[in-house]
């Protein structure tokens, strides 16, 4: 019964998303109001039929009903509550109703609330995100039916379909698989629907874009109306990176956070033009000037959410070996390429009336500085999707496959992100416009001073690796000019207005939420950088087999292995096989851990889970994995260890932007007064046309 | 008058350098990318490929092959272990016709006839994932006594735990 009511519904919101399209253009041929209020409320429908067939498919989860196919692949009796909740998106059929669940929610919250200021965009902003939504929606419905059934013939054949075949009769499975044992983990639980908030997000300001070249209304009005919702949906973006990167350090066991493999560069590559396009899109407010900049940035965003959306969950780059395998690979290259080559058609029609209003004026201007970001933003984005998708692109060229290793991402996007960090440092000390050498050199001077000072600390500490100390040196040297941001400003308050620096400062806050929120997601990027370069250039790694009572020795650490403990766990679920080691550093007890590895038993076969034990400080983590061990006895136990220097940095940074992101998007009450104004404004304009 | 032309002038200047400095990172980046391609660019074959081209011997490689399960031995001391794996096509074309990337991995491991080779890992934990018609990528070399000796390994999720129907319900 549920699934029958899953199959309706979500046929009924395809209709109704197909509908709202229609009927939001129709408005537009028509000039008819009523048209854009009817799409409007197929908007609201159409979301209220996914919500009514995502619950259908949790309660189908909840339940377990092993009648469904999806069912099957994701759950199994053994699964708690939290684990049939996140089965939701554990599966690409699942998850595709899941965005589809969240595509509707964030346009229909777009559309509503800038239903009043920006109704001219409404019948584009419907188009383009619900035009989005039905193309997954259809994906849904055609291919990737979460409410498929289990039916079988009169011959015993077993049929996987949506609708009753003739002739054949219902089969429910006894239990199901279950999900992968590596992705039973906090981080890859939410990680997958952040990531899909993210993607979500950045559609939005496209839409506007779009309806914004299609209208003709090119002022800075799309940037402002989605300027929130491209913050928060690079939010989500940067904490389903980070998430992931948590993930794979916690669970996969070789020590390390981030691959360069083609799933995780898919998800970056949105995030390189989503953090492009915040920056640029603020010249285009201040001084009129890259327009169609920023048009293309959020069209190239788009096709990058969509491919990326397809890639984290089918695997469709993961194995470039099956491009064609999923039935879902050609459907959506035609619609990225409908999508988006009438996103173009649409800006060059428009082009000739995107032309800059200003030119630039000096060198040392911030927007100069700003138009260099964004070049090298886009040559990260040109070189992580070379790379990526390098085995495509050469076979086409030259018929041989070719890939890019980390190698390749290391020495290329190594130096593009070496130098945005140096920019980071320097355009926040350039006016608007053009700044004095003597004004610059001034403030140049204690972030460049600090900076040194920082390199030659680390070089006497004994660090001696060239690229290292460049480094350092470079992020140390953004990190700095930004906390002299704000020390400036407490105390530019503290002689106005006589203000204690600590409330000056926190009043800098409040009086520019965007700028200073801004400063603080630099420091937290500064932070991530300070632990990557730690922890990738200065891991160390031992491997050693242990006897119970002995010990291995590793920079200053000393690891003492006194036992092996193993037997089924208490449910029945997995055997477990646990190490006990005590960590000394300067002959001082520091920490008792315990690597483990699980072996979950499965109908289909065994499936093994290693899980590192970690001892954190703020220098770095002591990671030791359990690598093999003997039956009987504690005499051959095999460990392997990483200090990995700094690597808390990456996560406590990831803290650091997300609460300075946060206070970017927080609703300032100055703004949102000034726009109930213009709203009022703009009402009583619209009446008196009337 | 001549004031406004040395304005000007200062303008088209300005205008100039920009364009010329824009040009330089622009060829700066494009150099780099380039560079980093003719460095680390490798070749990506199947099984057979790599068999097929002796002149690859000795070089760095990637490669990828289904595991062929009961062909794993692991070596505690001197850490190590080592399986075979067999070949897969890579056209997609192919591997839709025997009915998914499933079907295909089962069909490499289960054909005795398939090309296989022997793959060496060592000094590296055995990866959880590590198990029978697991699709396995590959870096390393192919050396004369024709064993595979790879510096780094990646295992793609397990297809049996999704997307396979289940045999018959008795």
């Amino acid at each position: 019964m549920l699934a029958e009511i899953g199959i309706v519904t979500e046929t009924l919101a395809l209709l109704a998303a197909v509908y709202a399209v229609v009927a939001a253009l129709w408005s537009v041929q028509k000039r008819e109001r009523r048209w854009l209020h009817s799409a409007r409320n197929a908007v609201a429908v159409s979301w209220l039929m996914i919500t009514a067939a995502l619950l259908a498919l949790l309660i189908e989860l909840i339940n377990a009903d092993f009648s469904l196919l999806y069912v099957y692949n994701t759950t199994d009796r053994a699964s708690d509550l939290a684990l049939r909740i996140t089965a939701l998106w554990g599966g690409q059929a699942g998850s595709l109703l899941f965005w589809s669940w969240i595509m509707g929610a964030f346009a229909l919250a777009a559309v509503l609330s800038n239903w009043d200021t920006d109704r001219r965009f409404m019948p584009y902003v419907i188009a383009v995100t619900i035009g989005t939504l039905a193309f997954f929606l259809s994906l849904t419905v055609f291919f990737e039916n979460p409410f498929d059934r289990f039916w079988q013939d009169p011959s015993g054949n077993v049929i996987v379909s949506a609708l009753q075949p003739p002739n054949t009769w219902p089969l429910a499975q006894r239990d199901g698989l279950g999900m992968n044992p590596l992705l039973r983990h906090p981080g890859m639980l939410i990680h997958p629907p952040t990531l899909y908030l993210g993607y979500v997000g950045l559609v939005i300001p496209f839409a506007f874009a779009v309806a914004a070249l299609a209208t003709g209304d090119l002022s800075p009005r799309w940037i402002r109306a989605t300027k929130t919702w491209a913050l928060i949906a690079w939010l989500f973006l940067s904490l389903g990176l980070l998430l992931g990167m948590r993930w794979a350090y916690d669970v996969l066991g070789w020590g390390g956070y981030w691959g360069w493999d083609p799933v995780e560069n898919s998800a970056l590559l949105p995030w390189l033009t989503g953090t492009a396009f915040l920056h640029s899109v603020l010249i285009q407010e201040k001084r009129g000037m890259l327009k169609k900049w920023n048009m293309v940035l959020i069209i190239i965003t788009y096709l990058l959410v969509v491919l990326g959306t397809f890639s984290t969950r089918s695997g469709i780059v993961s194995s470039v070996h099956s491009f064609a395998e999923s039935p879902i690979g050609g459907p959506m290259l035609v619609f990225l390429a409908v999508s988006v080559g009438i996103a173009l058609w649409l800006l060059f029609r428009r082009w000739d009336s995107l032309r800059s209003e200003a030119e630039l004026d000096s060198v040392f201007s911030r927007e100069a500085f700003f138009i260099i970001n964004n070049m090298l933003f886009a040559g990260l984005t040109i070189a992580t999707f070379w790379g990526t998708y390098a085995p495509i692109f050469s076979e086409l060229l030259t018929g041989e496959k070719i890939t890019m290793g980390p190698p390749y991402f290391e020495s290329v996007n190594g130096p593009l992100f070496g130098v945005l960090f140096l920019l980071m440092g320097l355009a926040p000390l350039l006016a608007w416009r053009r700044t004095s050498t003597r004004h610059l050199i001034r403030a140049l001077a204690i972030p460049t001073v600090l900076a040194l000072a920082l390199v030659v600390v680390i070089f006497i500490s004994g660090t001696r690796h060239p690229v290292a100390l460049l480094g350092f040196g470079v992020v140390g040297f953004a990190g700095f000019s930004t906390l002299a941001e704000y020390w400036k400003g407490a105390v530019a308050r503290h002689r106005s207005r006589g203000e204690p620096y600590l409330l000056g400062l926190l009043n800098l806050f409040k009086r520019n939420r965007h700028r200073y929120g801004g400063y603080l997601i630099h420091l937290g990027i500064v932070i991530i950088a300070f632990g990557i370069i730690g922890s990738s250039i200065f891991q160390e790694e031992t491997q050693q087999r242990l006897a119970a009572g002995e010990s291995l020795v590793i920079d200053g650490y000393e690891m003492v292995f006194e036992g092996l403990d193993q037997g089924m766990a208490p449910d029945g679920s997995k055997y477990v096989v646990q190490a006990r080691v005590s960590v000394y550093q300067n002959g001082q007890l520091v920490a008792r851990l315990n690597p483990r590895r699980d072996i979950f038993i499965n109908p289909h076969g065994a499936q093994d889970l290693t899980s590192p034990s970690v001892y954190s400080t703020v220098g770095g983590d002591f990671y030791v994995i359990l690598v093999s061990w003997e039956e009987i006895g504690d005499e051959g136990t095999t460990f392997k260890v990483y200090l990995n220097p700094l690597v808390g940095w990456i996560w406590w940074g990831g803290v650091i932007l997300v609460i300075g992101t946060l206070i970017a998007v927080w609703p300032d009450r100055r703004e949102s007064r000034i726009r109930s104004r213009a709203l009022a404004t703009g009402l009583a304009g619209s009446s008196e046309v009337a | 008058m001549s004031h406004n032309v040395a304005i000007a002038g200062q303008v088209t200047g300005l205008k100039t350098r920009f364009l010329i400095g824009g040009g330089v990172i622009l060829v700066a980046v494009a150099a780099l990318i380039l560079s980093g391609t003719l460095m680390h660019a490798q070749y990506f074959l199947t099984v057979e490929e790599l068999l097929s081209r002796p002149e690859l011997i000795g070089r760095n490689v990637r490669i990828s092959g289904a595991v062929v399960g009961d062909t794993i031995e692991f070596s505690d001391d001197p850490l190590e272990f080592r399986f075979e794996i067999a070949h897969v096509p890579d056209s997609g074309d192919e591997i839709a016709t025997v009915g998914g990337l499933a079907e295909a991995l089962h069909l490499a491991v289960s054909d005795p006839d398939n090309p296989r080779l022997l793959v060496v890992v060592r000094d590296q934990p055995m990866p959880d994932l590590l198990q029978d018609e697991a699709q396995v990528i590959l870096e390393g070399h192919l050396a004369e006594d024709g064993i595979f000796y790879a510096d780094t390994i990646l295992l793609k999720c397990p297809t049996r735990y999704a997307e396979e129907l289940p045999g018959q319900v008795e």
